[in-house]
C-alpha cells in the first residue's frame, strides 16, 4: 500500500494509519465490530462498578441504624449507582449490540460514518471517565440521578461532585447523539438490496426507534444541564430560588428527557428478545407488523407521560388525570408485545438454552414491572408510592429483570458470532437461575417495604419501623445476584479464551448475521446478500437443504473497499475531555480543549484516503 | 439440579409473596389507614393490585405452560408451522386491555378530584415549612408556631400549605395521607383528616440532603378538647425558671457567648428571637426531638447539645453556631447539662 499525503496550505503533510495491529489497531479502528467489542467490554466494566456501588448501598441497609457508610458517601453511592447503570452500563451495552450486530443484520460492510462511530465510543469513554473520576477527585455527585434543583445549585451543593455529573452527562450526550445519527443513516441507507423496512429484523427496528428517541430526548436534558452549568459556573439564575426561580422547571425538562430515556433503555432489550424467541422456537415472530407498530406507539407515547414522575408536585387534578390516562394507554402496546412473544413461542419447538431462559426471564420480570407501572399510573394512589421502595422495586423489575436480562440474553445469543466460540451452557444456566432467583428475592420484598412506608434514598432507618427483616433479606439476596454475575464473568473469560469452536450458525439462525463466518471477517459479507423476505437466511437454508448447492463467490477479498483507520476520532475525544475538565477546574483548559477539537476536526475533514494497491 | 430448582421456584415465589403480604403493619404502613385520604388511596391500590394480579397470574401461567408443553425434545428436528400472526387474536388482545383500562380509570379519576380538591372551609389551616432537616408548623390563624410535632383535632378537615425557602422536601403521613412535595416559590397544598385519636409517623419523602433520612415528624391527632387545650398552652409564654440548674441553663442560652437566641425563638424572652431554628418555647412538652428521630429525654438531649453532627450530620446548627465552630467557645460538660435541664423545663 502507498500513502498519498494531502497538502494543507501550511505545508503540513497528513498521513493516515495503515491498518495497524495491536494497541494502535484498537485506538485507530473504525471497524464497527471492534468498536462494538470496545463498547461492550467498557460498558460491562462500568456495570461491575455500578454493581459494587449497589452492594455497598445494600450493605449499609442490611440492618437498622448501621454506620458502615457515612451519609454523605451513601448519597454519592446511590447517585452514582443509578447514573452508572443507566448511562454507563445499559445504554452503552445496547450500543455494543447496535455496533456489532446492525450492519450484519442489514447486510452492510460497516456503518454509514465509521470514523464518527469511533468518535462515539471515545466520547462515551471520556464521559465515563469524567463521571467516575469524581470518586478520586473530591467526591461524587450526591443529589440523585435526577438531580432535582435546587439541591444541585452552588448554594446548597458547593463541592465539585455535581459539576462532574453535569459535564459527564453532556459528554455522554454528545456520544449518544453521534451514535444515533449514525445508526439512523446506516439503517436507512445501507440495507442490502431487497431488505425493505418491513423485512428488517426486529432488533434493527428497535435500534432504529431507540436512535430516533435519543436524538429527540438528549437535546432536552442538554438544555437543562447547560442551564445548571451556567448557574453553577457563571452565577446565572435559572434555578436560583432566591432570585425567584421555580425549580419545578428542572423536573419538567428532566422528565421530558427522562421518560423517553426509559424506553431508550428497554426497547433494545425488547429487540433482543424478539430475535432470541423466534430463533429458539423455530418460528417467525408472531405479528411482525404489530410489533413494529406497538414499539412506534410506545416511543410516541413516551413523550406524553413525563408528568407521571411528578404526580406529587402539585400539578393539580386536571394534569394528573391527563397523565394518568396517557400512562395507562402505554400498557396497551406493551401488552401487545407481551402477547405476541407468547404467540411466537406457542406451538414452537423451543430449545431452552441460556439465551431463551434469559429472554423468558425478561418476559416474566418485565411483566411484573409493567403491572406495578400501571399501579402507579393511578396518580391518586401513587401519592403513597412516590419516592418509596415500591418505586425502587418497580424500576429494578423493568431495568434489571427487564433491560439487563434482555442484554444478557443478547450476550449469550451472539457470543458465538462475536467470538467464534461457544459459551459454557451449564455455567450459563446456573448464571441464569441464580440471577433470576436473586433478582426476585432482592426486589420483590421492596414492594412490601415500600408500601410499609420506607422512603427511597435514606441511608438508615429505625428498628421499630418493621423494615429490618426484609432489608436484611434483600441484602443477602443481592449478594446472590453478585455471585450470579461472577459466574457470568467466569463463563465469558473461560469461553472466550478456550471455548469450543462455534461454527457459523450454531442456533439455526434466521437473520443474515448467521450466514457469515464466526467471528465475521473484516468485510462481513464477501458478496452483499439479496434479500427476498423476512428471515431470508432461514428460508434460503430450508430450500437449499434439498439441493445442497453452494454458490461460489466471485468477489476477490482484496477488491472489497473498506473504511480505513484514523487517529482523529480519538484525538477529538481527548479535546472534549480536556474541555470538560476545564469547566470543572479552570476555564483556560476549556479553551485549550476546544482548540484541540477544532484542529482535530479540521484534520479529520482533510484526512486523505489510502489508495488500494490494485487499481 | 436445574429441574429441582425449576420445580420449587414457583412454590418458593408464591410462598414469599404470601409471607410478604401477611407481614405486620409497621408505624408507616399505607395499609393501616386512619383518615379518609389514606383510606381512598389504599382502596384504589387494592383495586389495581387485584386487577393486576389477575393479569400477572394469567400471563405467568401461560409462560409456565409454554415452558412445559413446547420445550424441544432431545434431537427434535420438528419444524413448527410458520405462522406469522393471527389478526383476530391480535385485535382482541389490543381491544380487551383497552376496555379493561377504561373501566378501572373511572374510580381513579374520581379519586384524583376528591384528593386534589382542598376543602372550601377548612377547620384548621397549618403552614408547613420544610427546613434542612426538620419541619416547622405554623398555625397562622391561631398564632402558634411549633416544630416536628403537628397537633390536629380528630375528624376535622385540615388544610396544609407547604413552603420551603431552601431545597425540595415532601410532606407525608402514610397512615393519614399520601405525600405532596414542598417546592420553593410554589405554594403547594394538601388536605388531611385524622379519624382516630393517636400519634402517627411522618417522614420527608423527597431527597433533601445529607440527613434526608433523619427528617421525620409526628402527627398527634387529639380530641377537640385536647386540641383546644394544647393550642391555648402553646400560646402561653415561657417563664424564667426558678430552679438554679435550669436558671443557669437559661443564662447560657441567653448569653451572647452561646448565642442560641440568634436562631431559636422563645416566646416571652427578649433575647431569643431567632427564626432560623425551631421555636423552643414549649420544647419540653414535645415527646420527640431532632425531627422525630429521638425520644425527648435528658440523655438524648445532652448528646444532641454536645455534638449535634454525630446525631444528624450536615445540620445547620453544627455548621453555624459559634459553640460548635469556634473551639474557644465550646460548651463545657456542666454547661451542656444546664442547657438540657433548661430546655426540658420549657413545658
Amino acid at each position: 500500500m502507498t500513502t498519498i499525503p494531502f497538502k494543507l496550505p501550511l505545508n503540513i503533510k497528513l498521513y493516515r494509519p495503515v491498518s495497524p495491529t495491536g494497541v494502535w489497531g484498537w485506538l485507530t479502528t473504525v471497524d464497527h465490530k471492534k468498536i462494538g467489542v470496545l463498547y461492550g467490554v467498557t460498558a460491562f466494566i462500568m456495570f461491575l462498578t455500578g454493581g459494587i456501588e449497589a452492594m455497598l448501598i445494600r450493605t449499609q441497609l442490611i440492618a437498622p441504624e448501621l454506620k458502615i457508610i457515612a451519609p454523605e458517601v451513601y448519597n454519592q453511592l446511590f447517585t452514582m449507582h443509578a447514573t452508572t447503570m443507566i448511562f454507563l452500563a445499559i445504554m452503552p451495552l445496547s450500543a455494543a449490540f447496535f455496533n456489532f450486530i446492525i450492519p450484519l443484520q442489514i447486510g452492510a460492510r460497516d456503518v454509514a460514518f465509521p470514523r464518527l462511530n469511533a468518535f462515539s465510543y471515545w466520547a462515551f469513554l471520556a464521559g465515563a471517565l469524567i463521571m467516575k473520576s469524581s470518586w478520586f477527585l473530591g467526591g461524587s455527585p450526591n443529589a440523585g440521578w435526577f438531580g432535582y434543583a435546587p439541591i444541585t445549585t452552588a448554594t446548597f451543593n458547593p463541592g465539585n461532585g455535581i459539576d462532574f455529573w453535569i459535564i459527564g452527562l453532556q459528554v455522554l450526550g454528545v456520544a449518544s447523539l453521534a451514535a444515533s445519527f449514525n445508526f439512523i443513516v446506516t439503517i436507512i441507507n445501507l440495507r442490502a438490496p431487497g431488505m425493505t423496512m418491513m423485512r428488517l429484523p426486529l432488533f434493527t427496528w428497535m435500534t432504529f426507534i431507540t436512535a430516533i428517541l435519543l436524538i429527540l430526548a438528549f437535546p432536552v436534558i442538554t438544555v437543562a444541564l447547560i442551564e445548571l452549568m451556567l448557574d453553577r459556573t457563571f452565577d446565572f439564575n435559572f434555578f436560583n430560588t432566591k432570585a425567584g426561580a421555580n425549580p419545578i422547571l428542572w423536573q419538567h425538562l428532566f422528565w421530558i428527557f427522562g421518560h423517553p430515556e426509559v424506553y431508550i433503555l428497554i426497547l433494545p432489550a425488547m429487540g433482543i428478545v424478539s430475535e432470541v424467541l423466534p430463533t429458539f422456537s423455530r418460528k417467525p415472530i408472531f405479528g411482525y407488523p404489530a410489533m413494529v407498530l406497538a414499539a412506534s406507539f410506545i416511543a410516541f407515547m413516551g413523550w406524553l407521560v413525563w408528568s407521571h414522575h411528578m404526580f406529587t408536585t402539585g400539578l393539580g387534578p386536571i394534569a394528573n388525570s391527563v397523565f394518568t390516562l396517557t400512562t395507562m394507554l402505554i400498557a396497551i402496546p406493551t401488552g401487545v408485545k407481551m402477547f405476541n412473544w407468547l404467540g411466537t413461542m406457542w406451538g414452537g419447538d423451543i430449545d431452552f438454552k441460556t439465551p431463551t431462559l434469559f429472554a423468558v426471564g425478561f418476559m416474566s420480570m418485565f411483566l411484573i414491572g409493567g403491572i406495578s407501572g400501571v399501579m402507579h399510573s393511578f396518580s391518586a394512589s401513587d401519592y403513597q408510592q412516590q419516592d418509596t421502595y415500591f418505586i425502587v422495586a418497580h424500576i429494578h423489575y423493568v431495568l434489571f429483570g427487564g433491560s439487563i436480562f434482555g442484554i444478557f440474553a443478547g450476550i449469550y445469543y451472539w457470543f458465538p458470532k462475536i467470538t467464534g466460540r461457544m459459551y459454557d451452557e451449564k455455567l450459563g444456566k446456573l448464571n441464569f437461575w441464580i440471577m433470576f432467583i436473586g433478582q426476585n428475592l432482592t426486589f420483590f420484598p421492596m414492594h412490601w417495604v415500600g408500601m410499609q412506608g420506607m422512603p427511597r434514598r435514606i441511608f438508615t432507618y429505625d428498628s421499630g419501623m418493621g423494615w429490618a427483616f426484609w432489608n436484611g433479606f434483600e441484602t443477602i439476596a443481592a449478594y446472590a445476584i453478585a455471585f450470579g454475575v461472577l459466574i457470568f464473568v467466569i463463563n465469558m473469560i473461560k469461553s472466550w479464551t478456550g471455548g469450543k469452536k462455534a461454527g457459523d450458525d450454531p442456533w439455526d439462525g434466521r437473520t443474515l448475521e448467521w450466514s457469515i463466518p464466526s467471528p465475521p471477517p473484516v468485510y462481513n459479507f464477501r458478496d452483499i446478500p439479496i434479500v427476498k423476505s423476512l428471515d431470508d437466511f432461514w428460508h434460503t437454508k430450508q430450500k437449499s437443504s434439498n439441493s445442497n448447492t453452494k454458490v461460489k463467490s466471485k468477489t476477490k477479498v482484496s477488491d472489497i473497499h473498506l473504511p480505513q483507520p484514523s487517529y482523529w476520532p480519538l484525538l477529538v475525544a481527548v479535546g472534549l475531555t480536556i474541555a470538560g475538565f476545564g469547566i470543572i477546574y479552570n476555564l483556560v483548559f476549556t479553551g485549550i480543549g476546544i482548540g484541540i477539537m477544532l484542529i482535530t476536526v479540521c484534520a479529520w475533514s482533510f484526512e486523505p484516503v489510502n489508495e488500494p494497491d490494485s487499481h | 439440579m436445574f429441574d429441582t430448582i425449576k420445580k420449587f421456584l414457583p412454590i418458593l415465589l408464591s410462598l414469599l409473596f404470601v409471607i410478604a403480604c401477611g407481614g405486620f403493619d409497621g408505624p408507616q404502613s399505607t395499609f393501616d389507614t386512619h383518615g379518609p385520604v389514606a383510606k381512598e388511596q389504599a382502596d384504589l391500590f387494592y383495586l389495581i393490585l387485584w386487577a393486576g394480579m389477575v393479569v400477572l397470574v394469567a400471563v405467568e401461567l401461560a409462560i409456565i405452560y409454554i415452558y412445559i408443553k413446547f420445550r424441544r425434545k432431545k434431537n427434535s428436528t420438528r419444524i413448527p408451522s410458520q405462522t406469522h400472526g393471527n389478526t383476530k387474536l391480535e385485535i382482541m388482545w389490543t381491544i380487551l386491555p383497552a376496555i379493561f383500562l377504561a373501566i378501572v380509570s373511572v374510580p381513579v379519576l374520581s379519586a384524583i378530584w376528591t384528593i386534589g380538591t382542598p376543602p372550601k372551609n377548612p377547620d384548621v389551616v397549618v403552614n408547613v415549612h420544610g427546613h434542612q432537616y426538620w419541619f416547622e408548623f405554623e398555625y397562622q390563624d391561631l398564632d402558634v408556631v411549633t416544630a416536628n410535632e403537628l397537633h390536629i383535632p380528630v375528624g376535622k378537615k385540615i388544610l396544609i400549605n407547604l413552603y420551603s425557602n431552601n431545597v425540595l422536601h415532601s410532606f407525608w403521613i402514610p397512615k393519614i395521607a399520601g405525600k405532596t412535595d414542598i417546592i420553593p416559590n410554589q405554594g403547594n397544598y394538601m388536605w388531611i383528616q385524622g379519624d382516630d385519636v393517636g400519634m402517627y409517623y411522618g417522614q420527608c419523602a423527597e431527597f433533601c440532603g445529607e440527613s434526608h433520612a433523619l427528617m421525620r415528624f409526628r402527627v398527634v391527632v387529639d380530641t377537640d378538647e385536647d386540641f383546644r387545650a394544647w393550642i391555648s398552652h402553646q400560646k402561653s409564654e415561657a417563664f424564667v425558671p426558678n430552679d438554679p440548674l435550669e436558671k443557669s441553663g437559661y443564662d447560657i442560652f441567653m448569653s451572647s457567648k452561646a448565642g442560641c437566641g440568634g436562631c431559636h425563638m422563645i416566646n416571652g424572652s427578649k433575647k431569643a428571637k431567632g427564626k432560623i431554628g425551631p421555636n423552643l418555647t414549649h420544647f419540653g412538652s414535645r415527646q420527640h426531638m431532632a425531627a422525630g428521630i429521638l425520644e425527648n429525654n435528658q440523655v438524648n438531649l445532652r448528646n444532641w447539645i454536645r455534638n449535634p453532627d454525630m446525631i444528624k450530620p450536615g445540620n445547620i446548627m453544627s455548621g453555624q453556631a459559634a459553640v460548635y465552630m469556634d473551639p474557644n467557645k465550646s460548651l463545657t460538660e456542666s454547661e451542656v447539662i444546664a442547657l438540657a435541664s433548661y430546655l426540658q423545663s420549657l413545658k
